[in-house]
C-alpha cells in the first residue's frame, strides 16, 4: 500500500526519520552532517545533477527536519538550491496550432503580441504579453497553453514569485502557511518547518509523564490517515511514544460550534475562526474584515485550553493534517495552550524511527466528541455544526451559510462581503479544497476520505453536541 | 471536597458522562455547589478500571449505576 501521494512526501519522510533516530540514540549532533550520505548513497545519483548536489540539498532538509532557520519566521521555506527554476514562459503557442486562417488568437490579444510565421502558425511575444489568456480562451484547437511554475499555481493568494536567480520567492506580507506548494512543488523545494524535535524534547523531559503530563491533541482528518491500520491502533502507538493520553481535537470543535453558534446569533455576521490559514488570509489580504472573524480560539486551542484547565502542567502537542497550525500555535492567544505541532507525515516518521508496526499494535479507543466536532475535518462540517449547535440552544436565529472549500471559494466570498454583496451571514472559510483532509501534511489524499470522516463521526459515542459538552462539564461561558 | 471524574476516551465509552451529570444533579439538589467542585481529567492512568473517580485524592472505581451510591456512602459521610 502506497504510504505517501509523492515521492517527494517520502523523501521528507526519510529524512525526518533519521533526524528522529539519531536523536533518539544521542548522536544526531555528532551525526547529522551523515544523514544526506544516509539518504544518497551514491555513486550516482537518483534525483540531481550529480550525487554533491543531491546530498547538498538533503542537508538543506535536514535543516528543515531540525527546526528550520530561526530567523526566518514563517514556518514554510523555500531550499533555494533545491528549485529547479522551472522555466517561466507563460502563454506559449504549442504544436497543437494548426495554422489556421481565423487568426482568433490575434483578434483577442490586447496588445498586438501575436504574429504569424510563415507556416501561419502563431508565435506570442513575451515582452508585449500581459499573460490575461484571452487568446488561449478562443483558440479552437486549446493550442495555446499557460505555463506557469506548480509553486505559483498552487499559491492561490499569489505569495509566490521568481526572486534573485529565478528561485521561487515567498512574500511572507501574503503567505498564509496553508502549505499548497509544499506538496505541488515536484522537486519538493518548498518545505515546512519541523518541530519534532521539540516533540521528541517535551517527551523526554517529561520523565515518562512524571514531571509533567503530555497530551496528543488528534485532528478528526486523522479518520483519513493511517488507513494501513486501526484508529486504536494508532492511538496506542501515540501511547508507545510516550504520551500520556490521546484527546480529540473534535472536543474542541464541538466547544467551538458552541460557542461560535451564540456569536453568531448575537452579532448576526460572522466567519469561522477555525482554519488558521483562512484567518491569516483575512488579515493579510482583508483587513477590514478582521473584525467580523469569530473570536474564538479554534478547536485546537480551545480544547488545548480546556486540558490545562484540567491540568495547568500539562503539555500538549497537535498532530493534524496542517501546516498553518504551525504558525497558529505560535501566536499570542494560542502559546499558553499549545506546545508544538506535528503533521501527519511527521507523526509517521516518528512512528517509524521508533520500529512501531501499527497494524502488529492493540486497540486502544479515541473517543469524546460528538459527531458534529468530528466533521469539522471536511468541507461544510463546521457549518453542519453551527446549525446544529443553534439549533440545541433553541436560538430563533436563522443561519444562511456559505460553506467555502479552498481558499479560491473563500476569496470570492470575501470579496462579496467587502463590498456588501453577500447576501449569506455566516463564512465557513476553509483554505484546503475539501477542508483539513485536503491539508498539506496529510500521508496521502484520496476521494475516500470524506467518507472515512463521515463514518468516523458517526461512530461517535455522543450525538448531540451538548451531550459532548455536557461530560466534560464544560463551561461554554468561560 | 474536589471530586475529580475521568473523563479520557476509555472512561467516556464507560458512561464517564452519565456520572457527570448524576453528580452535577445531586449536587445541585442537596445544594452542595459551594462544598463540592466537580472537575475533570483526561485519564486518570488506570483504564481498566474505569471510570476513574478521586474523591480529594482518593481513587474510586465507578459503574454510572452505582454514582447516587457513590454519592450518599462515600462523599456526603466525607463532608462531615
Amino acid at each position: 500500500m502506497l504510504l505517501f501521494d509523492t515521492y517527494v512526501q517520502k523523501l521528507k519522510y526519510k529524512v525526518l526519520k533519521e533526524v528522529a533516530r539519531h536523536d533518539y540514540a544521542g548522536t544526531l549532533q555528532d551525526c547529522y552532517l551523515d544523514i544526506p550520505k544516509a539518504i544518497s548513497p551514491g555513486p550516482r545519483s537518483t534525483m540531481r545533477c550529480c550525487i554533491y548536489k543531491e546530498r547538498a540539498i538533503v542537508a538543506e532538509r535536514v535543516k528543515i527536519a531540525m527546526g528550520g532557520h530561526k530567523e526566518n519566521p514563517n514556518v514554510i521555506e523555500v531550499i533555494g538550491i533545491a528549485c529547479d527554476e522551472c522555466p517561466v514562459s507563460g502563454y506559449r503557442v504549442g504544436p497543437d496550432c494548426r495554422g489556421c486562417i481565423a487568426h482568433r488568437c490575434s483578434s483577442a490579444c490586447p496588445r498586438g503580441a501575436i504574429s504569424f510565421d510563415e507556416n501561419h502558425h502563431a508565435h506570442i511575444d513575451p515582452d508585449k504579453c500581459i499573460n490575461c489568456g484571452k487568446c488561449a480562451s478562443v483558440c479552437p484547437y486549446s493550442a495555446i497553453q499557460n505555463h506557469v511554475r506548480p509553486c505559483e499555481r498552487a499559491c492561490k493568494v499569489k505569495a509566490i514569485q521568481q526572486g534573485e536567480n529565478h528561485v521561487a520567492h515567498i512574500d511572507d506580507s501574503k503567505c498564509i502557511a496553508c502549505g499548497a506548494c509544499v506538496y505541488q512543488c515536484p522537486f519538493g523545494a518548498i518545505q515546512d518547518k519541523s518541530f519534532l524535535l521539540d516533540a521528541i524534547r517535551i517527551l523526554r523531559e517529561s520523565e515518562g509523564n512524571k514531571k509533567y503530563k503530555v497530551y496528543a491533541v488528534v485532528a478528526p482528518s486523522i479518520s483519513s490517515q493511517f488507513v494501513y491500520a486501526k484508529l486504536g491502533q494508532v492511538i496506542t502507538g501515540l501511547k508507545e511514544l510516550g504520551f500520556f493520553s490521546v484527546v480529540e481535537a473534535a472536543l474542541g470543535a464541538d466547544m467551538v460550534a458552541y460557542r461560535e453558534a451564540k456569536e453568531l446569533a448575537e452579532k448576526g455576521f460572522l466567519t469561522s475562526s477555525c482554519c488558521p490559514a483562512f484567518v491569516s488570509y483575512i488579515e493579510k489580504s482583508f483587513p477590514t474584515l478582521r473584525p467580523f472573524v469569530s473570536h474564538n480560539l479554534s478547536p485546537m486551542a480551545e480544547v488545548a485550553r480546556f486540558i490545562k484547565g484540567t491540568d495547568p502542567d500539562a503539555k500538549i502537542i497537535f498532530i493534524g493534517p496542517c501546516t498553518a497550525k504551525k504558525q497558529e500555535f505560535q501566536r499570542e492567544e494560542v502559546r499558553p495552550w499549545v506546545d508544538c505541532v506535528l503533521t501527519f507525515e511527521e507523526l509517521q516518521a516518528w512512528f517509524d524511527s521508533r520500529d512501531l508496526d501499527l497494524p502488529s499494535l492493540g486497540e486502544d479507543v479515541l473517543d469524546n466528541a460528538s459527531y458534529f466536532g468530528r466533521i469539522f475535518a471536511r468541507s461544510g462540517g463546521l457549518t453542519d455544526a453551527v446549525a446544529q449547535a443553534l439549533k440545541e440552544q433553541q436560538s430563533d436565529f436563522i443561519v444562511s451559510p456559505i460553506p467555502c472549500d479552498g481558499i479560491e471559494a473563500c476569496r470570492v466570498a470575501l470579496l462579496k462581503k467587502q463590498k456588501n454583496l453577500l447576501k449569506e451571514n455566516f463564512i465557513e472559510g476553509m483554505a484546503c479544497v475539501g477542508g483539513c483532509i485536503g491539508g498539506a501534511g496529510c500521508l496521502t489524499h484520496g476521494p475516500k476520505d470524506k467518507g472515512e470522516v463521515d463514518k468516523y463521526g458517526h461512530e461517535a459515542y455522543e450525538k448531540t453536541i451538548s451531550a459532548a459538552l455536557a461530560q466534560c462539564a464544560y463551561d461554554a461561558e468561560k | 471536597m474536589k471530586i475529580t471524574i475521568c473523563i479520557g476516551s476509555s472512561c467516556h465509552l464507560k458512561g464517564s458522562r452519565q456520572i457527570v451529570e448524576e453528580l452535577q444533579r445531586l449536587v445541585a439538589e442537596k445544594g452542595l455547589k459551594d462544598k463540592i467542585e466537580l472537575a475533570g481529567k483526561f485519564c486518570m492512568g488506570n483504564c481498566q478500571n474505569g471510570v476513574c473517580v478521586t474523591v480529594d485524592e482518593e481513587p474510586f472505581s465507578l459503574r454510572p449505576e452505582d454514582t447516587k451510591a457513590f454519592f450518599e456512602n462515600d462523599v456526603l459521610p466525607r463532608l462531615k
